[in-house]
């Protein structure tokens, strides 16, 4: 993109706007005075002092807001070598708290990942009425606060709320408990796969499921050996990102866990416990561990980018 | 659950929609009745029975309680806050967010696929986090010398961070989309590098700015995890109105709580849509 391989075609550009005259008005107010070829040359220094002025800028952005940052906490992390970290992340409450989050991630992946492509196939192959209702529920957890959500919650499934009094007759725990940390989870991880797969079952079509029905095969058979494999690379990254959400969620569940120590505190529950009390190094430790988890989902992410060939991750 | 997952899956494909050998017998399918089921029961137990919970929360003491809620100093502070810097945060969000797509789209540089993999750290980042990464360097005793532990810079700064990948990843493909001889043609004319980004350039990305500075907003109106350390959640000061809620569910105090919730929702749900219609109309007007 040097101005010496821009300056035949701007002499070409220009012969064919005379010729055919399509931009007479713009291009005689733009149209550069005599002498061209001398200000095209002089810019060439100013589009490279701009483009490494513009590169500077968005690194210096970058780095001050996210690298900086996430790399302090790495060497504040490590900074007396391997072993006190390993001793705050092996604390039996961290333990327990790093477990608990793999299991809310056992029980609310699975469940949406379902929910996701039962969703994604009702939007793209049913005819239902209120597919646009549908598409609104899906999106509401990007407009809800995490607290929000919590809230919500705790006036269905709490000791006051809806099904209070219910629950309680029947002795079942859902505030303050597993169930409903992963209510809250699920609530808020609910659209990544959906939203993944429509695009692709979108650009899927419909012809190789109807080739599958036209030659005898039962919907259960279609679904399972021709839309499933063909989908699986836009299911599997919504999996990525519903599990990363899932894993770092605090708000919702915050609300909704009651936050006791060693029972209900999931690993960002624990980091926010351990800064407040003034352990950083408890913190800093789990913290780590949830970046480290970050960066797993991250490489994952793009592997599959280069699968799925999609744009945004070049 | 592997059963209920099948014909969860399975419950849109024997709709039928077109003529096949096949189709009448697909159209009864038992699968598909209890799939749609099972899936709309999902729905309702996680999502649509608390948000009537929430909405007949609010509304339970009828508008004036509900004014009286929302119209109380503390929380007037609070949403005033969030709407005001949130409103900072997505202009900023704006315009580096567009440098930065630009710069990874046009520009080369060595890592720059390592740079354009790291944008969307703060979506795989739990948001706690993101708050607790940020006062490591920018907090009291950091090595970056400054302390905006309780200020509303922070809050800021925690707001810039958790929304960052929403206007790159938006713009990043239009702009990959975007035809350069637009661009060549409009320099070759005459047009200087400033004209050419301003009336070719900017007008083809608008649609897609705006979509990512509406999802930046709504983001940034509900966010609590990155705040709640940094913040300090001082009220009349640096307390949000996701922050608000939770003390007030803390202390008992549902019902206003609901009724903000409400507010903060509403306001997410207007500027979503408002983006999308505009964002429409200008992707028409310049397709």
């Amino acid at each position: 993109m040097s101005s010496r391989a821009f300056a035949p075609l701007e002499a070409g550009a220009f012969a064919a706007t005379e010729k055919t005259g399509i931009a007479g008005d713009t291009s005689a107010r733009m149209a550069p005075p005599p002498g061209t070829r001398r200000r095209w040359t002089e810019s060439a220094g100013t589009a490279r002092t701009r483009r490494l002025g513009l590169r500077f800028v968005a690194l210096f952005y970058l780095l001050a807001l996210l690298g900086a940052p996430v790399a302090m906490i790495f060497y504040r992390t490590f900074e007396h070598g391997l072993a006190p970290a390993w001793d705050a992340i092996t604390q039996p409450n961290a333990m327990h708290a790093f477990w608990l989050s793999i299991e809310l991630v056992a029980i609310v992946v699975p469940l949406n990942t379902a929910a996701g492509i039962g969703i994604a196939l009702l939007m793209e192959r049913g005819r239902m009425r209120g597919r646009s209702l549908l598409g609104l529920i899906v999106d509401l957890p990007f407009a809800i606060s995490p607290v929000v959500v919590g809230l919500s919650l705790l006036l269905v499934y709490g000791r006051t709320g809806w099904f209070g009094n219910w629950l309680t007759a029947h002795s079942i725990q859902v505030i303050f408990s597993v169930p409903g940390m992963v209510l809250a989870t699920a609530f808020v991880s609910l659209p990544f796969v959906a939203r993944e797969t429509i695009p692709v079952l979108h650009e899927l079509g419909t012809d190789s499921e109807q080739a599958a029905a036209t030659l005898g095969a039962s919907s259960w058979q279609t679904f399972w050996r021709v839309t499933l494999p063909a989908i699986r690379w836009g299911v599997v990254y919504g999996v990525v990102l519903t599990t990363a959400r899932a894993l770092g969620e605090f708000g919702a569940v915050s609300i909704v866990s009651g936050r006791i120590e060693g029972q209900t505190q999931t690993l960002p529950l624990y980091v926010q416990d351990r800064f407040e009390n003034f352990d950083t190094t408890g913190a800093y430790a789990a913290a780590v561990v949830l970046a480290l988890l970050a960066f797993a989902t991250l490489a994952t992410m793009s592997l599959l980018a280069k699968r799925t060939s999609r744009d945004t991750l070049v | 659950m592997s059963t209920g997952s099948a014909s969860e899956a399975l419950a849109p494909l024997p709709a039928g929609r077109r003529p096949s050998p096949a189709g009448g017998r697909l159209r009864r399918h038992g699968g598909s009745a209890l799939g749609r089921g099972l899936l709309g029961m999902y729905l309702s137990v996680l999502v649509l029975l608390p948000l009537a919970a929430l909405l007949a929360s609010a509304a339970k003491g009828g508008p004036s309680a509900f004014w009286q809620s929302v119209s109380s100093p503390e929380a007037v502070a609070a949403l005033k806050l969030t709407l005001i810097v949130s409103a900072i945060v997505v202009a900023i969000n704006a315009l580096f967010g567009t440098l930065i797509a630009w710069v990874l789209v046009r520009d080369e540089f060595p890592g720059k696929r390592i740079v354009n993999a790291l944008i969307d750290l703060p979506f795989a980042l739990p948001t706690i986090v993101a708050g607790v990464v940020l006062l490591a360097l920018y907090g009291k005793g950091g090595p970056a010398g400054v302390d905006i532990t309780f200020t509303r810079a922070a809050v800021g700064l925690a707001l810039l961070f958790v929304t960052l990948p929403f206007v790159v990843r938006s713009v990043q493909p239009v702009l990959i989309e975007l035809d350069g001889s637009m661009e060549e043609a409009a320099s070759s004319l005459g047009a200087g590098a400033w004209t050419v980004f301003r009336r070719i350039v900017l007008p083809n990305l608008a649609p897609a700015i705006l979509s990512g500075v509406a999802l930046s907003f709504a983001r940034a109106l509900g966010e609590f995890g990155s705040v709640v350390l940094i913040s300090g959640n001082l009220p009349f000061k640096t307390e949000v109105g996701a922050v608000y809620i939770f003390n007030q569910v803390e202390n008992d105090n549902v019902s206003g709580a609901a009724a903000v919730s409400v507010v903060l929702l509403v306001c997410a749900l207007v500027v979503l849509g408002a983006m999308s219609w505009l964002s429409r109309r200008m992707s028409a007007h310049v397709l």
